[in-house]
């Protein structure tokens, strides 16, 4: 080992010289390559943001687009003001929170119980729940509207056209991904800790709100925001399955009824897509680490 | 440990029956905190899946059986065979930019020191948090036919005005863009969450013994990085292969259908041409590459399985 090092030794200056160099350029590059793809990354969003803060009349006229001379917050306030984009609003956020509640239910004790308790075919559920969250909501959502059809003509409960309805479905592509990410997180902790529990008297229901629950909070969160991030963005469900005004969700709302006709208002149309796309951005400002690691738990544990 | 040997006893002693009970009980304790999961997933989406494939041997108006009629009627119309081309260019184009500027841009921010890196990372993965039908309209609004910022911006350097989603070929290449504007900084993510793990010292070792950039990628970087590599291009090609927000919003199949993937036709059919079994046979399409993939996937599972 010793004898290593010193022949190491003798030859390190220049190489170090030359890997210092190679070093410098490799720093250069990387930063010109990242300055540029962060100019393409943030170019639609700060567009939106120019756009947004403009009157109609400069929207349309002839001068530098990236610029706002006369900047006004018309366009938002045009939007609180409106009745529709306020529904549009609360249902996307009723929506969405009742969504990550169901999901958290219905994942969190099937995830404790295909990762601790097996059961007969828990392992072959365990991966059949991953192969659920890869089938396409564009492959079912036709069968869906039938099936929605099929039940209001049997039961009379009229599913189509109803915000409430898409909180029934959402769920099929939350809860697969959620449980996946869970199972990971619970399979992580140490089984000593619900032998503890174990032997200490407590039974499974104690063991998951005692200890797995607060142990794994961070991957619940995870979960959660994964879950409210897919609930808030989902658009093709509210596009087959909601129409009248009243009932939309954001995406839609905004992209059915903000563009009437060939009068595009775009200051108004770029203002509510951010106002939109706010809720995502905020929970991924202020919980970053725990977006990354829900977004890197599916691949990196699967 | 000691403490551990003792409440074992004592609990042992004290309620041995109790033990047993619930022991025995375990398995169907299991199976209820399950069954939520279960019944979801067999009544919201095995049932519709096998739904839409009972569904695509219907008639227009869902009351006779026609077998496979649906099916020969697509492979004879034009349309069809268009739409399947531009659904695997889309997919395998978009999927290939966005894994290549992804593993680039990881090899940048993973390049600079470590304290700007946490600020590049989170610059970098803003197109991914955006929901796509909000970005995609700032993209359309960018695309705009007279008021394009881009032309705006392409006129200035002297280069002609693009039409961007007028012409065939122009509106193909923007949904492209726009897919790998959107996709790529998850592929960013996933590969620097990657090549943090990488030993470090593989690195020093290489440049020592006189190992050019290149040579580091390809023999440490990408052997070390195969497996996830292969994930998330898999996970990507499921999910663009099935892309319905950007085109529909974009283009919405347009220029006379150039543009159309599997999804954004199938909806067409399905649900604004009210022929539901058409559109469910289109639709149906996306299975082979998902049997693909679930077969990949069962494939590292096993083997996870087997290694661990």
């Amino acid at each position: 080992m010793s004898q290593h090092s010193i022949a190491a030794n003798s030859n390190v200056a220049p190489v170090q010289r030359s890997m210092q160099r190679s070093r410098r350029w490799a720093l250069l590059w990387s930063y010109f390559f990242l300055v540029l793809f962060a100019i393409f990354f943030l170019m639609p969003p700060i567009y939106m943001l120019i756009t947004s803060l403009k009157d109609s009349g400069e929207v349309s006229a002839v001068t530098n687009p990236w610029w706002v001379n006369r900047p006004t917050f018309d366009n938002y306030l045009a939007l609180f003001r409106s009745s529709d984009y306020l529904t549009f609003f609360r249902n996307s956020c009723v929506i969405a929170v009742i969504v990550v509640v169901v999901t958290m239910l219905i994942s969190i004790p099937a995830a404790f119980s295909l990762s601790r308790m097996k059961f007969w075919g828990s392992t072959t559920l365990a991966t059949g729940v991953f192969l659920t969250y890869l089938v396409p909501d564009t492959l079912l959502f036709i069968p869906l509207f039938k099936i929605f059809a099929f039940i209001n003509q049997t039961t009379g409960i009229e599913l189509i056209n109803h915000w409430w309805a898409l909180i029934i479905i959402y769920p099929t592509l939350t809860v697969p991904f959620a449980t996946w990410i869970l199972i990971a997180y619970f399979a992580s902790i140490p089984k000593e800790l619900d032998e503890a529990a174990l032997i200490d008297g407590a039974g499974y229901f104690q063991m998951l709100t005692k200890i797995f629950i607060p142990v794994a909070i961070p991957g619940i969160i995870a979960a959660m925001i994964f879950a409210f991030t897919v609930a808030w963005s989902q658009f093709l469900y509210p596009l087959a399955f909601t129409t009248s005004a009243d009932q939309l969700v954001l995406p839609v709302g905004i992209v059915t009824t903000l563009i009437k006709g060939d009068v595009y208002n775009w200051g108004q149309i770029m203002a509510g897509a951010l106002l939109g796309a706010a809720p995502p951005l905020v929970i991924y400002a202020f919980l970053m680490d725990y977006y990354i690691a829900g977004l890197t738990a599916g691949a990196t544990k699967g | 440990m000691e403490n551990d040997m003792t409440s074992l006893q004592v609990s042992a002693a004290r309620r041995p029956i109790t033990m047993k009970v619930f022991l025995r009980r375990k398995s169907t304790v299991a199976f209820l905190l399950a069954l939520p999961l279960i019944v979801l997933v067999t009544t919201l989406v095995i049932y519709p899946a096998l739904f839409s494939m009972y569904l695509a041997t219907l008639n227009k108006s869902m009351e006779r059986f026609v077998g496979l009629d649906n099916f020969t009627f697509l492979f004879k119309r034009e349309t069809f065979w268009m739409v399947v081309k531009q659904s695997c260019i889309f997919a395998v184009t978009a999927v290939v930019f966005k894994a290549a500027i992804g593993f680039m841009l990881a090899h940048f921010v993973h390049t600079i020191p470590a304290k700007g890196q946490r600020k590049w990372r989170g610059m970098l993965l803003i197109p991914w948090v955006i929901p796509p039908a909000m970005s995609t309209l700032g993209w359309f609004w960018l695309f705009d036919p007279t008021y394009s910022a881009l032309n705006w911006i392409f006129v200035r350097i002297g280069m002609d005005p693009v039409n961007w989603l007028g012409d065939p070929f122009w509106a193909r290449f923007s949904v492209i863009l726009v897919n790998v504007w959107y996709g790529a900084p998850f592929f960013l993510i996933m590969y620097l969450a990657a090549l943090k793990s990488v030993p470090e010292q593989l690195f020093e070792a290489a440049s020592i013994d006189g190992a050019n950039w290149w040579q580091k990628i390809w023999y440490i970087t990408l052997p070390m990085m195969r497996n996830i590599i292969s994930i998330t291009v898999l996970f990507s090609l499921i999910v663009t292969f099935s892309n319905f927000d950007i085109v529909r919003i974009l283009t919405a199949g347009g220029p006379v259908d150039q543009t159309h993937v599997f999804a954004t036709w199938a909806f067409n059919l399905g649900i604004q041409g009210n022929d539901i079994p058409l559109g469910a046979s289109v639709s149906l399409f996306m299975l082979p590459i998902l049997g693909i993939a679930a077969i990949f996937i069962l494939r590292g599972v096993n083997k996870r399985g087997n290694e661990a």
